[in-house]
């Protein structure tokens, strides 16, 4: 999974597989580090927040 | 005390009522509950499965269940990507049950293997030839994905709402949901794919194997067409059951044609496409091997009827149904339709799982019968009984049907 | 004069006469002992009990008095391809954990059991049913001695995982050793065999490296009556066998009425 298990390999086929998987997982992760901050801005007060 | 966790209208039945409704449904996970704890206790001999039905009816329930759960990317990706306003009244609904069909494969996968403590290694020392690896993968980012997407459900919960933080969070969530349902869509495809992937690729074994593009087999992109096809009619056929058992209208029609519409179509797309397949195995894939198609059905209570029954009577006929207007707008024919639709899914599912098994490939090898044990049961019909106790639970906790309201006030 | 070939990539196979084969089961109860392979109280569960040699009975299908019988012993076949053109035999492929491994030097499968997580892909996989899922905790009876006999060389497995033939890999390891003890490079012929070549009373069971054109293997696969077992799913086994009997070759793959072609003529 990480170029620290043994049997990683640099080669194209890996590159694709783990870039794909990276790729999602930071954009999963990215969008809820970004809702977490915006939250935080907003319950202090340094962001406006959007009335529903 | 409960009344403060419930939104006043539309009215919930009593709380003695909601206890009685999901009684037998508690029951039932005990029975798996104690069927996991064994097999997990003593291992797996506690099954029936054996060294040549090494897959079997938890791999079944799988599959099925994961199949059926497509409507949740499906929808999501018609939602938020596409932008079918109308799927917004029956999002949520398909959210909930594809958490649940997920959450409920992943957790009998864990009972599944023999070394339930090495599951990690599927990921750390990950084989990434396998389809299965693409599976685990994908499966388990896209439940996260799902748990992403139940949340703000979650959070709308009257009492939860009331935490100014927790109904912001939940809010600023909502409003990055198209990022979610992208990524989502993307996971789902490939593990759909994959499934299917992991028996085509079963090269050695004929009954399963298919050629296909590239490193993909046809089942691959059969099994994320049939899932898409099938999955939004199991979403249209709970929201059904629950309006008759709640006695209530909860979605408007204009959503539920809608799904209706798209399935007919991608189930049309791919029965042709399986036909054309059945079709390059028939006389590709099984003369090359040295078998005719009679070979595969001549034993055990496995028929060539079983082809019949999924390609013509739950393929072709739901198809037809779904595909004419007047037809999918009574409801008897689009539940009928529905039914069908679903049955045909997860009779493709059981016959690349068992079937493929259970046909020998040595010609001197015998055919091998397997009945599962109550345990095997137990865990599989957990998996329904646990998926009936989180959908009542959401139902009656938070704001599922967006729309119920509106639809019942008059 | 050694005849030109690469001594570092070996393709060890076997040959199995079957008919000289008498079904005595003597490979089977050499494998199983010189493995380490579990037991069970009641071994008549054929479905779940172990046998990495596995002996099939096959019968022409005739009667009496034209009924013959023939004995097939099935070890792992040490697949190279995976029959669509892959490198890798079909189990391997398919391993989540990388739990099974094709040695390129030596041509065997490998099965590291701390590795698998028993998922039993592989078995779905192998349409020869050669690998096997420990369904129990490893048991050897007690106060029966047999626990003394066990191999120190060969770890015995866990449940919940699975394990196969590995045509007694230890006893390649052990070869190797003793021929660096004594500053060789390469093994002769007959200095790394497994327990059910070296066990047959009957001598049916051949084994060399198929890479080296002077070993026996190498001779005897380039008869007429070598075949090997379903050989038209191209997974390219490396265990063969031999039978001069047409209908021991037409059981061994599936064929389409008018395809099998019997051996006709043979030289010598």
């Amino acid at each position: 999974m990480t170029p620290l298990s043994f049997e990683w390999q640099w080669n194209v086929e890996y590159a694709i597989f783990f870039g794909l998987l990276y790729l999602a997982l930071s954009i999963i992760g990215g969008t809820l580090t970004f809702v977490g901050i915006k939250t935080a801005l907003q319950l202090m007060g340094l962001l406006r927040e959007r009335h529903f | 005390m409960e009344s403060t966790l419930i939104h006043q209208e539309p009215k919930r039945c009593s709380t003695r009522t909601f206890f009685l409704w999901t009684l037998p449904w508690i029951l039932i996970l005990g029975w798996g509950g104690l069927s996991a704890f064994l097999c997990l206790w003593k291992g797996l001999n506690q099954t029936n499965m054996s060294n040549i039905f090494a897959f079997a009816l938890w791999i079944v329930f799988d599959l099925g269940v994961i199949a059926l759960g497509a409507g949740a990317f499906f929808t999501g990706f018609l939602t938020y990507i596409i932008g079918k306003k109308e799927l917004k009244s029956i999002i949520n609904a398909a959210v909930i049950i594809g958490f649940i069909c997920y959450s409920g494969a992943m957790a009998m996968l864990g009972i599944d293997i023999g070394q339930p403590l090495r599951g990690w290694f599927i990921f750390w020392h990950a084989n990434i030839h396998s389809m299965l690896v693409e599976v685990s993968f994908c499966i388990t980012c896209y439940l996260s994905v799902l748990t992403i997407e139940f949340l703000p459900i979650i959070l709308e919960n009257k009492k939860l709402e009331e935490i100014r933080g927790l109904r912001l969070f939940g809010h600023n969530l909502h409003e990055a949901m198209a990022i979610f349902a992208a990524t989502g869509t993307f996971l789902s495809f490939f593990h759909q794919g994959s499934l299917g992937g992991m028996f085509g690729v079963m090269h050695a074994r004929p009954f399963a194997a298919r050629g296909g593009f590239y490193i993909w087999p046809w089942t691959f992109f059969l099994f994320v067409l049939s899932a898409i096809a099938a999955g939004p009619c199991f979403t249209i056929l709970c929201t059904k059951l629950t309006e008759k058992l709640t006695r209530k209208k909860l979605v408007p029609d204009d959503a539920i044609q809608s799904l209706a519409k798209i399935s007919g179509w991608l189930l049309s797309i791919y029965m042709i496409l399986k036909i054309a397949d059945t079709l390059g195995w028939i006389y590709g894939i099984l003369p090359k091997a040295g078998l005719r198609l009679m070979d595969c059905y001549k034993e055990g209570p496995y028929g060539i009827w079983m082809l019949i029954t999924e390609i013509i009577i739950c393929g072709i006929i739901p198809a037809i149904i779904l595909m004419i207007p007047k037809a999918r707008k009574k409801m008897p024919w689009l539940i009928t339709a529905s039914i069908l639709n679903c049955i045909g899914i997860l009779i493709n599912r059981f016959v690349f799982i068992i079937v493929s098994l259970a046909i020998p490939v040595m010609p001197f090898d015998r055919f091998w019968s397997y009945v599962p044990t109550w345990q095997e049961w137990g865990v599989g019909l957990a998996i329904i009984a646990y998926g009936i106790i989180v959908f009542s639970v959401s139902y009656r906790y938070l704001p599922v049907f967006p729309k119920e309201r509106e639809l019942n006030m008059a | 004069m050694e005849k030109e070939h690469d001594h570092t990539r070996h393709r060890y196979g076997m040959v199995i006469d079957l008919d000289k084969c008498t079904g005595c089961g003597t490979c089977m109860v050499a494998c199983a002992a010189e493995n380490n392979v579990s037991v069970r109280p009641d071994e008549s569960d054929k479905e779940r009990s172990i046998t990495w040699m596995q002996l099939y009975k096959i019968t022409n299908g005739k009667e009496f008095p034209e009924s013959e019988v023939c004995y097939f012993p099935r070890p792992c076949m040490q697949c190279e391809e995976d029959g669509n053109g892959g490198k890798h035999s079909p189990c391997v492929s398919v391993c989540v954990a990388t739990a099974t491994e094709i040695d390129h030097e030596t041509g065997i499968v490998s099965q590291i059991y701390t590795r698998c997580i028993g998922c039993r892909y592989c078995q779905a996989a192998c349409p020869y049913h050669a690998r096997f899922f420990n369904w129990w905790d490893t048991y050897f009876p007690k106060g029966k001695g047999l626990e003394r006999y066990l191999s120190p060389e060969v770890s015995v497995r866990m449940r919940g995982v699975v394990e196969k033939c590995t045509f007694c890999h230890h006893r390649y390891m052990r070869a190797k050793t003793k021929a660096y003890a004594e500053g060789r490079k390469t093994l002769e012929e007959g200095e790394y065999i497994t327990a059910c070549a070296e066990a047959c009373p009957a001598q049916a069971i051949t084994f060399g490296d198929l890479n080296n054109p002077d070993h026996a293997v190498s001779k005897l696969i380039k008869s007429p009556y070598a075949f090997r077992l379903l050989e038209r799913l191209n997974t390219k086994p490396k265990v063969y066998y031999l039978s001069k009997r047409d209908w021991v070759r037409k059981k061994a793959d599936n064929f389409l009425p008018g395809e099998f072609k019997p051996v006709f003529k043979v030289k010598g």
